[in-house]
């Protein structure tokens, strides 16, 4: 199996006190410049990790730590999500009860598009995920929604994800779209915001605590978050989607979170994905 | 004379609530809560960020500095204190949580983990 890699290791350092900057741009409709946001996102992360390549933040906390790199290319080698790949293709293939299936709702059969989502639908006026078409394409066929956040979605989306491995992420936002500016600044403020009990912001973990310990885990860059989803999770021991994620994160500081393609957390991946403009498709990954 | 009364309970009242459990730990039981504050999981969780130099901390974190000449770094006690209640006066986007601003501890859980650290 093919696995984006680079071979250039990560330095990890201990900037704790460090003034994070890397939301430079404003956080209002007028000030906010999305290219500059990502840019500037992009110019953190190489002052941080100078030795590590930009393609190489698909990798995670592995672009970074060279200690658990180890591991995770052993574990790459016999890829755990093998199984859910094929999985996906048989469930890709099989025919709903009225005869149609899911290559009639995507483009080019839905074959190498992954890279395309999420996108603004300017019809609809709302962030469109992989995975919230994959259940549209399901209920106006007269099948049922499956649930979001593992199981045949995942493996579906896994299966969609690895026909589209090496294409490179260019999600617009459309010119003077204020709605679809509003929705990747909201995106963008729930990255930012701190929240919960615990005061945590998703920044503060995976922006300024980026590769530096909290007990025995390392959050990793915030660049390349969703380029690999689903994930094969060793702690979940399965396949997850992002919001599955997005959701143990939420939880993590001590907050209610919010629901999976709800959306804030839709809007969320379209400024994180966003971020990762020029990043390739390598999904689906395996993770600690 | 009823008025005279009342106080005088009230009065009795207060002066019993004050020498009530938290301030009649000694020091060393003070120490001990102080540090299951330290480490635990659903109480400081201090350990996740922060090294200390105790046989006891193990796979501590490193977000935040080590814990170490704490009474001379903070020959005031109660600045050590307030960076504990509330990490965000100091630090707006600090990624320490606010324990005593958020309720994560009680007022009491925060004296003992502060006589804790301060033997480091
Ligand atoms: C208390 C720290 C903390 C906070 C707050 C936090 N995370 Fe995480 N996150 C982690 C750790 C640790 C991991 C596991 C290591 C890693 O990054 O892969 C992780 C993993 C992730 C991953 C998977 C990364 C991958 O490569 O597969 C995503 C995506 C993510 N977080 C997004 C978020 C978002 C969005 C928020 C805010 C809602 C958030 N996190 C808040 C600590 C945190
Ligand atoms: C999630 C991470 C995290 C947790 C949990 C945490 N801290 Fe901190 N702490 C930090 C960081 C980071 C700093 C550095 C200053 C800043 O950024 O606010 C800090 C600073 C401090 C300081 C000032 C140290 C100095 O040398 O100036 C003290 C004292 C302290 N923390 C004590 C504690 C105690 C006691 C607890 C638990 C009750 C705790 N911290 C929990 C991250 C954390």
């Amino acid at each position: 199996m093919k696995i984006i890699k680079n071979l250039a290791l990560g330095v990890s350092f201990i900037m704790s006190t460090q003034l994070v900057s890397a939301a430079s741009t404003g956080t209002t409709l007028e000030t906010v410049s999305p290219e500059a946001d990502r840019i500037a996102l992009q110019n953190f992360y190489k002052k941080r990790f100078p030795n590590t390549e930009l393609q190489d933040y698909v990798n995670g906390i592995y672009a970074v730590d060279a200690d658990s790199r180890t591991q995770w290319e052993d574990i790459e080698a016999f890829p755990p999500y093998e199984f859910d790949v094929e999985e996906g293709e048989r469930l890709f293939n099989i025919a709903f009860a009225n005869g149609k299936g899911y290559a009639d709702c995507f483009e080019n059969g839905g074959i190498g598009i992954r890279q395309n989502f999420p996108y603004w639908n300017k019809e609809e006026g709302t962030v469109k995920t992989l995975e919230q078409e994959i259940n549209e394409c399901r209920e106006s066929n007269g099948e049922k929604a499956l649930k979001w956040g593992k199981g045949p979605i995942a493996q579906i989306s896994a299966y969609m994800a690895w026909t589209s491995r090496g294409k490179v992420f260019d999600i617009s936002i459309p010119d003077g779209d204020k709605k679809a500016l509003a929705a990747y600044l909201d995106g963008k403020k729930f990255f930012y915001s701190k929240r919960g009990q615990l005061n945590l912001s998703c920044a503060n973990c995976h922006v300024q605590g980026s590769n530096i310990r909290i007990r025995a885990d390392l959050a990793s860059p915030a660049l390349g978050h969703t380029s690999h989803f689903p994930v094969f999770r060793s702690k979940w021991g399965e396949l997850g989607t992002l919001h599955r994620r997005y959701k143990g994160c939420h939880q993590d500081s001590r907050s209610n979170p919010l629901d999976m393609q709800s959306e804030t957390f839709r809007n969320l991946e379209f400024f994180q994905t966003y971020m990762s403009n020029g990043l390739v498709v390598n999904g689906p990954g395996s993770r600690k | 004379m009823r008025k005279l009364t009342t106080s005088m309970c009230v009065t009795g009242l207060v002066a019993l609530l004050a020498t009530s459990p938290a301030s009649a730990l000694t020091v060393e039981e003070s120490i001990a809560e102080g540090k299951a504050v330290y480490m635990g999981k659903s109480r400081g969780n201090c350990i996740s960020c922060h090294q200390i130099n105790d046989p006891d901390a193990n796979l501590p974190g490193n977000q935040g500095p080590p814990m170490f000449a704490m009474a001379q770094r903070f020959p005031d006690k109660r600045i050590l204190r307030a960076q504990v209640w509330d990490a965000t006066k100091n630090n707006p986007i600090s990624i320490m949580p606010p324990l005593g601003k958020h309720w994560i501890l009680s007022e009491e859980d925060i004296d003992a983990v502060v006589e804790y650290i301060y033997q480091f």
